[in-house]
C-alpha cells in the first residue's frame, strides 16, 4: 500500500509551499490520501444502480389496502379465519382468531402489466410500468423496532450495520462535499428503531447516515456560530489549517492531513449544503409535481431533495416517514398518508427518469411489515402482521413492469415467490454490483454480511 | 498483481524480513495463516485435491498435484509457489483473498528453513483447537535478555526490544517532558496537565520526577472517571430503555460504582464478581448490588405489540455477549444458534453458561447515595429508640400485644381467588401475565390511561365483596405493587359486571375500604396529562365515586410506598345464585400523564382479585408481612418479627399517640432517594433452561444444566450453580482468557492497538498476538504481581507498568519510513499518537477554557443540545432534555445523559457508541462532520470564548505574553515562532474587524446573558472578540484533541 504520508507531503510541498488558500486544500482534497476510506471504489461487478433511494414507510403499510387486491378477504369480511391459518401464529396485540376484515378501498388494475392499485395511490398506479412490484415480501419480526432493524440491517438485534452503510463502505462516496448517506424523517414520529436504523454497527463509524432536516441547519452545526461571518470563518480555518500542517511536518502523522480534509470539506458543505436544501429555485412545474413547498417541510420536500442529492452524487439516502401503524383510524389515517406520500413517490420516479437519472438510482419503497387481514378494535384498523407485505422499486437494475409473488386468498401467506428479506438485500445488493455473500466485514472473528448466512438473489425482480 | 509480484525482486521481502535475525515458529507465524487461509479447503472437514494441511504427517505427504511441502527448498514447494502466484497454476487460496506479502514471505522462510513442525502442534486440528494458544492458562514467559540494556526499565522494555531487535528496528528516543505529561495526564485521568502542572513538572529535577507525577495521577479521583468510560462502553452503558419509547432508565448509580471501583483499585477479579453475582456476596451491600447492574444494562423492548418472554431472552442473549466480549474475550454469542464454527463451543455450552443467569429477577431497587444512607440509619435508630421507650414504660406491652395478636389473628373473613383474564381489546397494548397465584403482572407497554376489562367466573354462590390486593413483585420498579417510576399505582375506578350476554348487570357498591386512605393530594407533576382538570388521589372511596378525576392513591412517602395493599368493596346488595356466573370486573387506571412513551404511568403492577360471602368483610389493616407473622407458629418469632409486630401494634395503642406522631414525623424525613436496574436471584424453584434451536427462544429443547465448555478451566468441584461460582470460574487463576482479554484492552487504550488487535475475540480467528510473550506476562504480573505489597489483579498496579516502560515514554513522531514499515506501530518502535475520545474531545475544551466542573458522580446532565432532536419526526416520541445553566453544564463528558435512540450529537460524532451492544474497540474516524462540530457546536464556542476572557484577564499585559498563555491552556507546549506570527497575525486582522463593528464584537465574545460580563480591565470588546476567535482556532488544532 502506499504511504499516505508520501502523499500528503509531496502536495504540501508542492501546492502549499506558500501560502495555504483554499483553492490549494481543494485539491488537495480531491487527491485524499490513498487510505482514504471514502474514496469511490468497484464493486464485485458493473452494477446498474449508483445510488439508492429508500423510502422508509415506517410503521408499517396496509398491503390490502394499497397494492394487494384480495376480493375473498371482503367476501369473507367479519367471519373468523380458518384454525389452520393460525396454527403457530403470534400477533403482536389481538387474540389471532379476530374477524377478517374486508380491503376498505377500491382497487383497479393499471398499465401495460395490469397490475393491481388501490384509489389511495392514484399518482403511483399511474406509473406502474415503471415499477417492480413485490407482494410477496416476508419477515421474522413482528415488532416495529426489530422489523425497522430487521429491514435495514438483516437483523432483528441491536448493533448490526445498516443497508447504507453497507453499500457506502461498499462504494465509497462519489462526492466530496456531501456526506455519502443522507437521512430524513417526516410523519408523525420518528423511526422505531432510532439513529440504529442508519447506523454503522460494527463498520467504521464514518459509514453510518447523517441526518439532514427540512428546517434550520440542515445538518447540526452546519451554520457559523453567533458572531462568525464568511471572513471570520475563511481566516480562522485558514490558520487552523497553517498550524494543522505545520505539526504535520513536525511530527509526521497522515492522520494530520485527514484532519485538513476534513475542515476543507466542513467548509465547503457550509456553502453546499443550504444550496442543496434550497428548493426555491426549482422550477414552480417541478415543485408542484412533487407537491412541494419551499420552506415547509414535508415527505414531498424531502422526495425532491433526495434527486437533488443524487444529482449531487450522494450514495444513499432514506427518507422515513413514520406513521402507518394503523391499528385503528385506518380508513382516515392511511388515506391521509397516501395523501401525503403518493404524489411525491411518483413524482420523484418520473423525474428521475426524464433526468435520466433513474437507470442508475435505485428507488425502494416500503414498510417493515404488513397487516393483519383480521380486525384490530371495532372494523377499522388492523395488527402487525409479518407473513406478507408488498414492496416496490423502481430504476437501477430493476425490471420495470413486473409483479412478483401472490399471497393467498385473504393476503396471510405469500403463496407464491416468496421474497424475505434477506432475498430483498441480496437482489438489491446485486443491482448494486455486490455479490451480497462477498461484500464482508470482519469482526469477531467471522466475516459478517448484510444477509448474515441467507439471502437469494431475486432473478425475476432484475432487468 | 501476479506480475507484481513476480516482478518483486527476492531482496524486497528479505529486508522487510530478514531471515537471519530470527527464525519462523511454526505454531506462532505459520498456522494461524493456515488455519485462517487453508483448512477451510485443506483441513479436517474438506480435503481437496486429496491435501490436507492441519495435520503434519498429511501435509507432508502432499495432495494429488505431488509435494506440498520441500523442507529447505520453497522453490519446489507447491504451498510457497501457489500461495505466491509463481507458476501456471491458480493461485491460492482459491476465492479467497490473496495472503500478505510478509504472510508469503513467512511460509517461504519456514519452508526454507527446512520446515520445522513441531510434535506437539502435529495432530490435526481438532486437537489443535483445544491447543490455541489462547486457551492456555497464561504462563510467565521469561523476560528478554536485552540487547541494550540502558533502554529497559521494566520487563515491557525487553519484550518490546526483543521484537524490534527481531524486525530490525530500533525504538524512538524519548518524548519531551511537556508532551509527556500531557500524554500521560489525558491517559490517566483523561484530562490534560493544567500550565502549572507542567510547570512544576519542568522544574522537578529529581530522579522520580516522572513516578511522581504517575502516582498523583493514580491518585486523582479522575483516574476512575477515565478508566470507568473504556469500562461503561464494555457493560453497553446508556440511560434510556432503548428500542422506540427508549424511556429514561435511572442507572447512574452503576456508573459511580464502576467510578468508585476503580478509584479504590477494587481488584479486578473482585470487579467482576460483583458485577456477575454481587447481589449473592454475603451480607450483600448495596454498592454489590448496585454492581450487578451491569447486567441490567440491556435494552428493555415496551413496544405495544410485544411478548415480554421474546425480549427477556433477548435481554439474556445480550448479557452474555457482553460478558463474552468483555470479561472473556470470546465470542461466546456464535454459539447461541449453532456450535461454534471455529473455537470449541459447543451450542450446549453457551446454555449451560446461560443457564447461570437465568434465574434472576428483571430487578430495579431503590438506592440510597452515602448521605441519604446516613439519614436513613438515623431515622431508623430514633424510630427503635422510641419504640424503647415505650416498651419501657409499659413493661406489660409483651402481654397485651399478645391479647391484640389473639383477637386480630381471628378477625378476616375467607376469601375466594379469582381466575382472571384480561380482554385483549380493553389492555390498551400493557400485557396481563397470570402468575400462578391467581395474581396478574402488568408487562411490556404502559399506557397511561386505560381500563381494563377482566373476565372470571365466580366459585361462590353468593358474593358479598371483591378484595383487590395489590402486591409486590421483585420485576416492577422498587418492587412495586405499581408501574410508576416510583413503584405506584392509582385506581381511577372500580367497577364490577355479573352475568353474561349484551347486558350484564352492574354491580353497586355501598362502601369501599383499604388498609390505606391518603389524603387527597393533587398529582405529581410526573403524571401531567395537558387537561386543566384537578386530578387527585386520596382515600379508597374514591375508586367508586364515579368520578374519573379522583383515584384511590397508595403513596405512603418515601420508605413505606413500596409494600403491598389491599381495598375491598362491599356490594349494596350481594349477587346470589352466583356460582359459575360471569363476572366483569373494570379496573380504570386513568391517573398516568399524557405520553405513554415516557415514564408518565400510574398503573398497578401486580393484582390479585378475590371474593367472599362473608357479611362486612373489610379491608385487613394489617400489613402483609405483619399477618404473614401472625400466621406463623409464634413460638418460632424471630426479634426482628416480634418488633415488626410491635411497629404495627403500637399504631393502634391510642395512649401512644405521640410517640406515635414523632415516629410519624421520622418517617416523613426519609429521603427519597433513586434507582437502579439489579439483578436479583429468584426465590422457589429454579428456572428450567433449554437449549434454543437456532437462538429461537420459540424453538426450546433439551433442558441444560449451568456448566461450562470443556476446553476453559473447569469448575470447582462441589460448586453450586450460581452466579458466584460463574464469577469465581471466570477469575480463577486458571481462566486462560479473563486476564488477557483486561490487559489487553487496557493495553489498546494506551497504544491504539491491543497485543492482540481483535479485543473481543482471542479466540481461532483471532488474529495473532504482536508480543504473546509480553501479553501473557502481564496477565500473570497483573494476576501473581512480582513487585511486594502489591495486590493482586490490581489496574493501577497495571497502569504503573505501562506508563513507566520506556516504550510507553517514546516520541511519537515518525518519518515516513518508520512508518512504511509499521503503519499501525504494532511493533512500538514509536509512541502512539490518538485522537482522543468523544468524551475527552470534550473534557479537554471545557478544561482549557476554564469552564470544566471537577464534580464526580451524581445524577445525568444535559449539556446544550438542539431541541428537535428530541422531538417527533426525528425523536421516536418527546423526550425530556432540560438544557443545564449553571455548574451541570460543563460537566466531563462521562456525565451527560445517554438515550440509546438519539446520542449525543457531539459525543456521536467523535464515535462515542451508543449502548446497544457491548463495545471493546471503538471506531476512531477522521469526518468533515466532526470538524463542524468542533467548529460551530454551542459549547464548543463557549469554550472558545471563556478561554478569550481568561486568556485576557489572566495571560499578561502583552499580546505574545497573552498567546503563550492561550496556547499552553490547549495542548501544554509553547509555541513556535511561526506559529506565533501566524496566530498573532490573525489576531491583529480579527482586533480590527471587531474593532471597527461593536455589536459584531457582542455578538462574538457574549452572545448569551450569563456571559454579558463587565469587560477584563484594559480590554475592549473587540479584543474580547478577536481572542474569541483565536481560542476558537486553538480548540480546533488537531494537535488539540489529540495524545501525542
Amino acid at each position: 500500500m502506499m504511504n499516505p504520508l508520501h502523499t500528503s507531503r509531496r502536495w504540501f510541498l508542492e501546492q502549499c509551499g506558500v501560502g495555504l488558500g483554499a483553492a490549494a486544500l481543494a485539491d488537495l482534497a480531491g487527491a485524499a490520501p490513498a487510505a482514504d476510506p471514502m474514496a469511490v471504489k468497484k464493486g464485485h461487478f458493473e452494477g446498474k444502480a449508483k445510488s439508492v433511494i429508500f423510502l422508509f414507510m415506517a410503521g408499517a403499510p396496509s398491503h390490502l389496502e394499497m397494492w394487494d387486491y384480495k376480493p375473498k378477504l371482503e367476501k369473507f369480511s367479519g367471519t373468523l379465519p380458518p384454525p389452520e391459518l393460525l396454527k403457530g401464529y403470534r400477533a403482536a396485540f389481538i387474540n389471532p382468531n379476530s374477524r377478517l376484515l374486508g380491503p376498505k378501498f377500491k382497487f383497479k388494475q393499471y398499465g401495460q402489466s395490469g397490475a393491481w392499485a388501490s384509489e389511495l395511490v392514484p399518482h403511483t398506479s399511474a406509473i406502474v410500468d415503471d415499477l417492480t412490484i413485490v407482494k410477496s415480501c416476508v419477515t421474522d419480526a413482528f415488532n416495529h423496532a426489530p422489523g425497522q432493524l430487521m429491514m435495514n440491517t438483516g437483523a432483528q438485534i441491536f448493533g448490526r450495520p445498516s443497508f447504507g452503510a453497507w453499500v457506502t463502505y461498499g462504494l465509497g462516496s462519489e462526492s466530496r462535499d456531501l456526506p455519502a448517506f443522507v437521512v430524513f424523517s417526516s410523519g408523525k414520529k420518528g423511526p422505531s428503531g432510532g439513529n440504529s436504523c442508519w447506523g454503522s454497527g460494527f463498520l467504521p463509524t464514518l459509514y453510518q447516515g447523517v441526518q439532514f432536516r427540512g428546517t434550520g441547519d440542515p445538518v447540526l452545526y452546519l451554520s457559523n456560530p453567533p458572531g462568525v461571518d464568511n471572513q471570520t470563518q475563511r481566516e480562522s480555518l485558514d490558520a487552523i489549517q497553517k498550524l494543522n500542517t505545520m505539526r504535520l511536518n513536525t511530527v509526521g502523522d497522515p492522520e494530520i492531513s485527514t484532519r485538513i480534509s476534513s475542515f476543507e470539506m466542513a467548509f465547503r458543505m457550509q456553502s453546499s449544503v443550504p444550496e442543496l436544501m434550497d428548493l426555491s429555485k426549482e422550477p414552480q412545474s417541478v415543485l408542484d409535481s412533487y407537491g412541494a413547498v419551499p420552506g415547509k417541510p414535508s415527505f414531498a420536500n424531502n422526495c425532491l431533495l433526495a434527486r437533488r442529492l443524487v444529482e449531487r452524487g450522494v450514495r444513499f439516502v432514506q427518507l422515513y416517514h413514520e406513521a402507518w401503524d394503523q391499528h385503528g383510524n385506518l380508513v382516515k389515517d392511511i388515506t391521509a398518508n397516501c395523501k401525503d406520500t403518493d404524489q411525491a413517490c411518483a413524482a420523484l420516479v418520473k423525474d428521475l427518469k426524464q433526468r435520466g437519472l433513474l437507470d442508475s438510482t435505485l428507488v425502494v419503497w416500503g414498510g417493515e411489515f404488513g397487516r393483519t387481514p383480521m380486525v384490530q378494535g371495532g372494523d377499522d384498523g388492523r395488527d402487525h402482521h409479518p407473513n406478507a407485505f408488498t414492496m416496490w422499486m423502481a430504476g437501477g437494475g430493476m425490471k420495470p413492469g413486473v409483479v412478483l409473488g401472490e399471497t393467498d386468498d385473504l393476503g396471510f401467506n405469500v403463496s407464491k415467490e416468496k421474497v424475505h428479506v434477506h432475498d430483498l438485500h441480496a437482489t438489491l445488493l446485486h443491482a448494486l454490483g455486490f455479490d451480497h455473500t462477498k461484500l464482508t466485514f470482519r469482526f469477531q472473528g467471522r466475516d459478517f454480511r448484510l444477509t448474515d448466512v441467507h439471502g437469494n438473489v431475486v432473478k425475476q425482480m432484475l432487468a | 498483481m501476479k506480475l507484481l509480484l513476480l516482478a518483486l525482486p527476492a531482496a524486497t521481502l528479505a529486508v522487510a524480513f530478514p531471515a537471519a535475525a530470527a527464525p519462523v515458529d511454526f505454531v506462532r507465524d505459520v498456522q494461524p495463516i493456515l488455519q485462517k487461509s487453508c483448512y477451510g479447503c485443506h483441513g479436517e472437514k474438506s480435503q481437496m485435491a486429496s491435501l490436507r494441511l492441519d495435520a503434519r504427517a498429511a501435509a507432508l505427504r502432499g495432495g494429488l498435484s505431488g509435494k506440498t511441502i520441500v523442507p529447505g527448498k520453497s522453490a519446489e514447494s507447491s504451498l510457497y509457489l501457489r500461495v505466491a502466484g509463481v507458476g501456471e497454476q491458480a493461485r491460492m487460496p482459491m476465492g479467497m483473498k490473496t495472503l500478505r506479502l510478509e504472510q508469503i514471505a513467512v511460509i517461504k522462510q519456514w519452508i526454507d528453513e527446512g520446515a520445522v513442525w513441531p510434535d506437539r502442534a502435529a495432530g490435526a486440528a481438532s486437537a489443535e483447537v483445544k491447543k490455541h494458544w489462547a486457551f492456555q492458562p497464561p504462563q510467565r514467559a521469561g523476560v528478554p535478555k536485552a540487547s541494550q540494556p540502558a533502554w529497559v526499565r521494566n520487563p515491557i522494555d525487553a519484550f518490546v526490544l526483543a521484537r524490534l531487535d527481531k524486525e530490525a528496528m530500533k525504538p524512538s528516543s524519548a518524548a519531551d517532558k511537556t508532551t509527556l505529561l500531557r500524554r500521560l495526564s489525558l491517559d490517566l485521568i483523561g484530562l490534560p496537565p493544567t500550565p502549572a502542572d507542567v510547570a512544576a513538572f519542568l522544574a522537578d529535577k529529581s530522579p522520580t520526577a516522572y513516578e511522581k507525577q504517575v502516582d498523583r495521577l493514580l491518585r486523582s479521583p479522575h483516574y476512575g472517571e477515565r478508566w470507568a468510560r473504556h469500562w461503561l462502553d464494555a457493560a453497553r452503558y446508556a440511560d434510556s430503555d432503548g428500542f422506540e419509547k427508549d424511556k429514561q432508565r435511572q442507572v447512574w448509580f452503576f456508573r459511580d460504582w464502576v467510578i468508585n471501583a476503580f478509584n479504590r483499585d477494587l481488584p479486578y477479579n473482585q470487579f467482576i464478581t460483583e458485577q456477575l453475582a454481587g447481589d449473592l456476596l454475603p451480607n450483600a451491600t448495596q454498592d454489590q448490588m448496585v454492581a450487578t447492574g451491569f447486567l441490567r444494562n440491556s435494552m428493555i423492548n415496551e413496544e405495544g405489540g410485544i411478548d415480554p418472554e421474546q425480549f427477556r431472552m433477548e435481554s439474556m442473549f445480550d448479557r452474555m455477549d457482553a460478558i463474552g466480549k468483555s470479561m472473556l474475550g470470546l465470542t461466546i454469542n456464535c454459539a447461541q444458534c449453532h456450535t461454534h464454527k471455529y473455537d470449541p463451543i459447543l451450542h450446549e455450552d453457551y446454555y449451560k453458561l446461560f443457564a447461570f443467569l437465568n434465574n434472576a429477577n428483571e430487578a430495579n431497587a431503590a438506592v440510597y447515595t452515602p448521605d441519604e444512607q446516613r439519614q436513613r440509619a438515623g431515622i431508623f435508630r430514633q424510630i427503635r429508640e422510641i419504640e424503647g421507650e415505650m416498651q419501657q414504660q409499659s413493661p406489660d406491652w409483651v402481654e397485651r400485644m399478645a391479647r391484640w395478636e389473639a383477637q386480630a389473628k381471628a378477625n378476616q373473613p375467607d376469601w375466594v381467588p379469582l381466575e382472571i383474564a384480561a380482554e385483549d381489546i380493553s389492555t390498551g397494548g400493557q400485557k396481563y401475565l397470570p402468575m400462578g397465584d391467581a395474581s396478574m403482572l402488568a408487562q411490556g407497554y404502559a399506557p397511561t390511561k386505560h381500563r381494563v376489562k377482566l373476565l372470571a367466573k365466580s366459585k361462590l354462590p353468593r358474593i358479598t365483596a371483591v378484595r383487590l390486593e395489590l402486591i409486590n413483585d421483585p420485576n416492577l420498579p422498587l418492587g412495586g405493587p405499581g408501574r410508576s417510576v416510583k413503584g405506584t399505582g392509582a385506581l381511577t375506578e372500580f367497577a364490577m359486571e355479573v352475568g353474561e350476554g349484551p347486558k350484564p348487570e352492574a354491580v353497586k357498591f355501598a362502601r369501599a375500604t383499604a388498609d390505606v386512605n391518603p389524603a387527597e393530594r393533587e398529582l405529581e407533576p410526573m403524571f401531567y396529562d395537558k387537561s386543566t382538570r384537578r386530578r387527585v388521589t386520596g382515600p379508597v372511596d374514591y375508586a367508586i365515586d364515579g368520578n374519573t378525576d379522583t383515584a384511590w392513591g397508595i403513596d405512603m412517602g418515601p420508605g413505606r410506598t413500596n409494600v403491598p395493599r389491599k381495598a375491598v368493596f362491599t356490594l349494596t346488595k350481594p349477587v346470589e345464585n352466583a356460582a359459575d356466573s360471569s363476572l366483569t370486573i373494570y379496573l380504570q387506571q386513568n391517573h398516568g400523564g399524557w405520553n405513554s412513551d415516557d415514564n408518565m404511568n400510574h398503573n398497578l403492577g401486580r393484582f390479585r382479585l378475590s371474593v367472599t360471602s362473608a357479611e362486612n368483610a373489610e379491608a385487613d389493616p394489617l400489613p402483609a408481612n405483619v399477618r404473614a407473622i401472625l400466621a406463623a407458629d409464634a413460638a418460632r418469632r424471630t426479634p426482628a418479627q416480634q418488633q415488626a409486630v410491635f411497629s404495627y401494634w403500637r399504631t393502634t395503642v391510642p395512649e401512644w399517640s405521640k410517640e406515635n406522631a414523632r415516629i410519624e414525623e421520622l418517617w416523613r424525613q426519609h429521603p427519597a432517594g433513586s434507582s437502579q436496574l439489579i439483578l436479583s436471584e429468584r426465590q422457589g424453584e429454579m428456572r428450567t433452561t433449554r437449549l434454543l434451536t437456532r437462538g429461537d427462544f420459540l424453538k426450546p429443547a433439551n433442558p441444560v444444566k449451568p456448566g461450562v465448555p470443556a476446553f476453559l478451566n473447569q469448575l470447582p468441584p462441589d460448586a453450586g450453580a450460581t452466579r458466584l461460582t460463574l464469577a469465581r470460574w471466570m477469575t480463577d487463576r486458571q481462566a486462560p482468557t479473563t486476564a488477557r482479554a483486561f490487559v489487553n484492552r487496557v493495553w489498546q487504550s494506551y497504544f491504539g492497538t491491543g497485543i492482540v488487535a481483535t479485543s473481543e475475540d482471542f479466540g481461532r480467528q483471532s488474529e495473532a498476538p504482536s508480543h504473546q510473550d509480553l501479553l501473557d506476562w502481564l496477565a500473570v504480573e497483573l494476576m501473581e504481581p512480582s513487585a511486594k505489597g502489591v495486590t493482586p489483579w490490581s489496574a493501577k498496579h497495571l497502569h504503573r507498568l505501562i506508563v513507566t516502560s520506556n516504550t510507553y515514554r517514546q516520541s511519537s513522531a515518525v518519518t515516513p519510513e518508520a512508518l512504511a514499515k509499521d503503519p499501525y506501530n504494532r511493533m512500538l518502535a514509536r509512541g502512539a499518537r490518538l485522537r482522543v475520545e468523544g468524551e475527552i474531545v470534550r473534557d479537554i475544551t471545557l478544561a482549557a477554557s476554564g469552564l470544566l466542573s471537577p464534580r464526580i458522580g451524581g445524577p445525568n446532565v444535559y449539556p446544550p443540545a438542539p431541541d428537535f432532536l428530541f422531538q417527533p419526526p426525528t425523536s421516536y416520541g418527546p423526550k425530556q432534555w432540560h438544557e443545564e445553566h449553571g455548574e451541570d453544564r460543563y460537566r466531563r463528558a462521562l456525565y451527560t445523559h445517554r438515550y440509546r435512540s438519539v446520542p449525543y450529537p457531539m459525543l456521536q460524532n467523535f464515535d462515542t457508541p451508543n449502548g446497544d451492544a457491548s463495545c471493546v474497540r471503538r471506531t476512531r474516524s477522521n469526518t468533515p462532520l466532526q470538524a463542524l462540530t468542533s467548529l460551530n457546536e454551542p459549547l464548543f464556542m463557549e469554550a472558545a470564548r471563556a478561554l478569550a476572557r481568561k486568556t485576557v484577564t489572566e495571560g499578561g499585559t502583552s499580546e505574545a505574553a497573552q498567546l503563550d498563555f492561550a496556547f499552553r491552556r490547549v495542548v501544554a507546549r509553547a509555541p513556535s515562532a511561526a506559529e506565533k506570527s501566524e496566530l498573532l497575525a490573525l489576531l491583529e486582522k480579527q482586533t480590527q474587524r471587531f474593532g471597527a463593528s461593536v455589536d459584531k464584537a457582542w455578538e462574538m465574545a457574549a452572545p448569551n446573558s450569563w456571559e454579558r460580563l463587565p469587560l477584563p480591565p484594559r480590554a475592549t470588546i473587540g479584543q474580547l472578540a478577536a481572542w474569541t476567535t483565536v481560542s476558537r482556532v486553538l480548540l480546533n488544532l488537531d494537535e488539540a484533541i489529540t495524545k501525542e
